[in-house]
């Protein structure tokens, strides 16, 4: 099962990392991609109030940025 | 007009005030700058506030005061100063009795008693947080940009010091990104009555006897320890189309050192009649090793963005998660505030339980090296549903309101209850609700 999930993320990354070539676009085609919401952490701040909540509640934190330590919550 | 120059002199007073702090002169450039948005070597500033409450449990309160500022040669500097303060009741580990419970609070300072039939709670739950983060952003080279960081955390009992820094190379006209991180962490914890000495039995009796102090301190190995975190983070970004942005990341930690939970006790019961013979503290492993695997898209619609997440992660405590994270931009134009929009947000999570947790012990088994029955380290589902609306007001700042519904479902994954225990709700469901305020000027 684990094998099959990573196997599932590493595959596209793959096809991505190896098609770079047909992707992407010009500088001059970057009026949607320039927006603030279109930005991969468009709301640090409220990622950064979810990061505290979910950290203090399961066992995963992290993977986006870092998952350190940082408070005693959990 | 008289708001725009209230907001005008906040913004020149804060600006002042960090440019004070930091011993830095660029006020009157700031402040000739301050309602014309994101420009360069001006000061951008986030506020929030957050609220988090969950049903007879724990209430927080959490305030985020954000600096940012861009110099003219786009270096960027970040300062995040972070408040919070948290009351209420925390679950302790033991399982749920059909008689009355009582338990010795953390400290020692006397005892609690838990109503039958209810997941016992440790209602002395109480901290006060501040935290400061700095963080400096630079290009180094055509096409490399580096950021480092330090991090400052201090609770009552808790002080965690941390640093990070962080590498990108852009490359095919900046459409991939190429990332590698690094953070360091050094936390120490040093909870009021000391460590208790794992697997002991919770001393139970009369807090003001003669013996108590001494028997209490019997319990106890020591006033603090130290955990330190490695972390290691590459990444890497593609821009697909004029539509759509992916990133991938792979992370890999490693936690040495205290990782118990001091608060934590596990129950001992009969194998017959389900009934507590002991509470003893719990017992983790003194390193896990923890690996995540994420990737994220972005999708630009005619109108809408949608923005969606996975992480898996996995660690050689055995415990391995899922979590899918969506939001919805729906922008509302004009009709409910400036360039409005409504913004859905759905998150799942699942993990499995550690190898060692159990929600309670055997009496007369062997005691196991590890043992911990602290629900968030058992088999669990979670689920967050939320709201968003923003707006734009008093020139070009950001308002927003967040509402949402968060709840934890731990499960069973196949503990056999014995006796009493069968009648009792051993993994009760936790029902939060977040609130949140950010206004950005």
């Amino acid at each position: 099962m684990r094998k099959n999930i990573k196997l599932i993320l590493v595959v596209p990354l793959i096809v991505v990392a190896t098609g770079c070539a047909s992707l992407g676009v010009e500088p001059w085609e970057r009026d949607l991609l320039a927006r603030d919401e279109m930005s991969l952490n468009s709301t640090p701040i409220d990622s950064s109030l979810d990061d505290h909540i979910y950290f203090s509640k399961e066992a995963s934190s992290g993977g986006k940025g870092f998952g350190g330590g940082g408070c005693g919550c959990n | 007009m008289k708001h725009k120059n209230i907001n005008t002199n906040i913004k020149a007073a804060l600006t002042l005030a960090t440019a004070a702090l930091l011993g830095t002169s660029n006020v009157s450039q700031a402040e000739t700058d301050s309602n014309s948005g994101v420009e360069e070597n001006t000061w951008e500033f986030d506020s929030a506030f957050l609220f988090y409450s969950e049903a007879d449990r724990v209430s927080a309160g959490e305030a985020i005061f954000n600096a940012k500022k861009t110099f003219v040669g786009d270096e960027v500097l970040n300062l995040k100063l972070t408040i919070d303060a948290l009351t209420g009741a925390s679950a302790n580990g033991a399982v749920a009795q059909p008689t009355v419970q009582t338990f010795t609070r953390p400290s020692g300072n006397g005892q609690y008693t838990v109503t039958a039939g209810d997941t016992p709670l440790d209602d002395t739950f109480q901290d006060t947080r501040v935290q400061l983060n700095a963080q400096w952003t630079q290009a180094i080279a055509p096409n490399y940009t580096a950021n480092g960081g330090v991090h400052i955390s201090k609770e009552y009992d808790y002080l965690s010091l941390g640093v990070n820094g962080n590498l990108a190379f852009d490359f095919d006209r900046k459409n991939s990104t190429i990332s590698a991180g690094f953070s360091y962490f050094q936390d120490t914890f040093t909870p009021e009555g000391g460590l208790p000495q794992a697997l002991s039995s919770m001393l139970i009796g009369d807090s003001n006897s003669a013996t108590w102090d001494d028997d209490f301190a019997n319990t106890r190995i020591g006033a603090d320890d130290t955990k330190t975190t490695t972390e290691v983070l590459l990444g890497f970004t593609q821009v697909i189309n004029r539509r759509m942005i992916t990133q991938f990341n792979y992370s890999y930690a490693t936690v040495d050192g205290y990782l118990t939970d001091p608060f934590k006790v596990i129950s001992v019961v009969d194998g017959v009649s389900g009934l507590t013979q002991d509470n003893i503290y719990e017992s983790r492993p003194d390193s896990r090793v923890k690996q995540s695997l994420y990737a994220q898209a972005l999708y630009h619609f005619d109108s809408t963005v949608l923005d969606v997440s996975y992480r898996y992660m996995w660690d050689d405590w055995k415990i391995d998660s899922h979590t899918i994270d969506t939001r919805f931009r729906i922008p509302l134009g004009d009709a409910f505030g400036t360039q409005s929009y409504l913004q859905p947000h759905f998150r799942f999570y699942q993990q499995s339980a550690a190898e060692f947790y159990q929600p309670f012990l055997i009496d007369g088994a062997a005691l196991p090296t590890y043992a911990s029955a602290d629900y968030r380290i058992g088999e669990m589902s979670t689920f967050t549903v939320g709201l968003k609306y923003g707006l734009l007001v008093n020139n070009g700042h950001d308002l927003s309101f967040r509402l949402e519904y968060y709840r934890q479902a731990p499960t069973d994954a196949g503990f056999e209850a014995p006796g009493a225990l069968k009648e009792l709700d051993l993994y009760p469901t936790i029902d939060a609700i977040i609130a949140q305020v950010t206004y950005s000027f």
